[in-house]
């Protein structure tokens, strides 16, 4: 196992806390400027009892993401939002846990490196997750994250031999996103079997926190993964009773549903 | 060195790479090395070769147009990939990729298409070699290509619209890749076009630089000498790419044309979707403009890495034509030489008559990468004959 190096920003530093104390991870996923009030929907996450939370930044080609959050990015696209936007809303809003950005490549390219990390400290986002680009291709990235505290989230994937792994573990920062399934995200029926394979596998490439995504759409299910994850990232299941327009009601009660199942499970 | 291997970065000067998921790595690593592999094998080429020259028909002919070159006033010489079995240059890349799927174990294809021609050639492969096959279409490029819908159920794949987005063939790479991140392990991705991430750029130039390297060898039999000009249309850049793989090392003019309403190279910007950096269409965030061109072959806001490179180091230029000149073009062919092009093609052809002047007195080869028939519905709603 690896140990890095560097010094933990607030996402990891948080989510360290919460598994030294015995606890569970809970890190939700909403889209950013997902209807006007979208800043309501991340109070009721925080409400709920997450631990940190994923903002996603609407792309025109979602291509890691399933039906429900490709409509929520289309109806967020059509109504204007804009990276910038989402920041600007982000800036007046005083987050009490850590908060990251999860969008494409793209953005971050075509903004400009040092733009989108600037961009992410002044609107107070501690962590960057960017599914298409894997650590290969992610040098000068990773450096840029670097130099401005950026906490850089890698994927650790089904498929990734163990040669991977560990070196994932060692340029990862925040923590280590482990990919549940072979597929896209969105609720399944049940627990894959890879989900908790993925979690042990990379846990031993690594003493970052390592949570759990794609394809967790119940309590029970987060609990079954943290059986060896140190938590879970929830997305679909979120983002549907939004697009539902089921309001921030409801996205409190089931984040409260999670927190309940996990510190049940796991009381620390 | 130009149109050479790219090496294990995958790029094309600064553009290309692999842009994929962490899911995706491992198998584009693996494709790769049986690439490689498959593709210093004797035994391999034979098998291909052999299949290109059997079942698809290679080679193709090379066409000299007389009475347009009179009506144009230059030398225009057509490489007939139109001639290919199920019709278009596609049928190379196909063989090439669903012999080496086999070879690595696969057992299906997922396949994006925009007209039709590549779903079709895919489609055909996988029924010749026993393989299942999925292809994602557009919505709206499954109702303006019905026949080759039909034509690909009647193959035995099963055809999903793509439903998100412009329903075009963007979003058909889109749900190609999401199906392929869920069934890595018992599918090949076979791309259509000389984009995504490494190696299929290369891979897919590979297999189609048969066209420009026959070419070669039938237009200096012919004509005693290399063009002056060569050109192609240019979605993604297949045909192009294979066609000007047997040319680069010469003095010709590599012509590459876009649809004026997805011209990547002439109106985009370096960019990062579907796997490839590359000239990209996108508005002032990164988000990926929608294109719009009558060609669903061609309405495609992207284009393949070595396209951008080979425009970016001026080796090759990239005119655009609107949808107009493209149906004006369309009639060309058929009533001086004969032949019914692909709307595709018909880009091609709209250059060269737009800029005969320009052209006077020269030895043009263009790539007739498809044939027409495909398209004969679309246009009767336009033309009046």
């Amino acid at each position: 196992m690896s140990t890095t190096t560097h010094t933990p920003g607030r996402l990891e530093a948080t989510l360290r806390a919460q598994r030294d104390a015995g606890k569970k991870c809970l890190v939700p996923y909403i889209t950013g400027g997902l209807g006007d009030d979208w800043l309501a929907s991340l109070a009721a996450v925080i409400d709920g009892g997450a631990d940190a939370c994923e903002i996603g930044i609407p792309f025109s080609d979602p291509v890691m993401d399933g039906p429900i959050i490709q409509q929520a990015n289309d109806i967020a696209l059509e109504s204007g939002v804009t990276p910038e936007s989402i920041a600007a809303d982000l800036r007046g809003f005083e987050s009490p846990i850590p908060l990251a950005f999860m969008t494409y490549y793209n953005i971050a390219y075509r903004m400009g490196h040092e733009r989108f990390a600037k961009m992410l400290n002044d609107c107070g986002v501690s962590g960057s997750i960017l599914p298409d680009i894997p650590m290969d291709e992610s040098d000068e990235w990773i450096a840029t994250a670097d130099e401005n505290g950026v906490e850089n989230i890698l994927f650790a994937a089904p498929t990734s031999p163990d040669e991977r792994l560990a070196r994932t573990g060692v340029r990862a920062r925040g923590f280590v996103y482990a990919v549940g399934l072979l597929g896209i995200t969105g609720e399944r029926q049940s627990l894959a079997e890879s989900a908790t394979k993925i979690a042990a596998r990379t846990k031993n490439h690594t003493d970052l926190p390592v949570l759990v995504g794609v394809g967790i759409g119940s309590p029970e299910q987060a609990v079954e993964a943290c059986s060896q994850a140190d938590g879970v990232i929830i997305g679909s299941t979120v983002v549907r009773r939004l697009v539902e327009g089921q309001g921030a009601g409801a996205v409190r009660e089931l984040i409260a549903s999670y927190r309940e199942a996990l510190d049940t499970a796991f009381p620390g | 060195m130009t149109m050479t291997d790219p090496g294990p970065t995958g790029r094309f000067g600064e553009f290309g790479g692999r842009f994929v998921p962490e899911t995706l790595v491992p198998a584009c690593i693996e494709l790769e090395k049986a690439f490689y592999d498959a593709w210093a094998d004797p035994e391999f080429r034979q098998e291909l070769d052999t299949l290109l020259k059997d079942y698809a028909g290679r080679p193709s002919a090379l066409t000299d147009c007389p009475r347009l070159s009179e009506e144009l006033g230059f030398t225009l010489v057509l490489k007939r990939e139109d001639l290919n079995h199920t019709g278009s240059h596609k049928i190379n890349n196909v063989l090439g990729q669903a012999l080496l799927a086999k070879r690595m174990g696969k057992t299906r294809l997922v396949a994006e298409t925009g007209a039709g021609q590549h779903g079709v050639a895919t489609a055909t492969a996988a029924a010749l070699l026993g393989m299942e096959c999925l292809v994602y279409m557009g919505e709206v490029d499954m109702k303006r290509q019905e026949l080759n819908v039909f034509r690909m159920k009647l193959l035995g794949a099963e055809v999903t619209p793509a439903m998100s987005g412009s329903r075009t063939l963007k979003d058909a790479v889109n749900e190609a890749m999401r199906d392929w991140v869920a069934t890595v392990e018992e599918s090949h991705y076979c791309l259509g076009s000389v984009m995504g991430p490494h190696p299929y750029p290369y891979m897919v130039r590979e297999f189609h630089r048969v066209i420009g390297s026959e070419a070669r060898e039938q237009i200096n039999e012919r004509h005693g000498r290399d063009p002056d000009v060569v050109t192609a249309c240019v979605g993604g850049g297949s045909n192009a790419a294979g066609i000007f793989s047997g040319f680069v090392d010469t003095d010709a003019e590599l012509v590459g044309v876009e649809p004026a309403g997805g011209a990547a190279v002439g109106d985009g910007i370096p960019g990062v979707v579907h796997g490839m950096l590359s000239y990209l269409k996108q508005d002032e965030w990164g988000q990926v403009l929608e294109a719009e061109s009558i060609s669903a072959g061609l309405d495609y806001p992207g284009v393949g890495p070595e396209h951008s490179h080979l425009a970016h180091i001026g080796r090759a230029r990239y005119e655009q034509v609107t949808d107009a000149e493209v149906i004006e073009a369309f009639k060309l062919l058929p009533r001086t030489e004969g032949i019914i092009p692909a709307l595709e093609c018909a880009h091609a052809l709209a250059w060269l008559s737009r800029d005969r002047e320009a052209l006077a007195g020269k030895l043009v080869l263009m790539n007739l990468s498809g044939r027409g028939d495909k398209d004969v519905n679309q246009m009767m709603e336009i033309l009046e004959l």
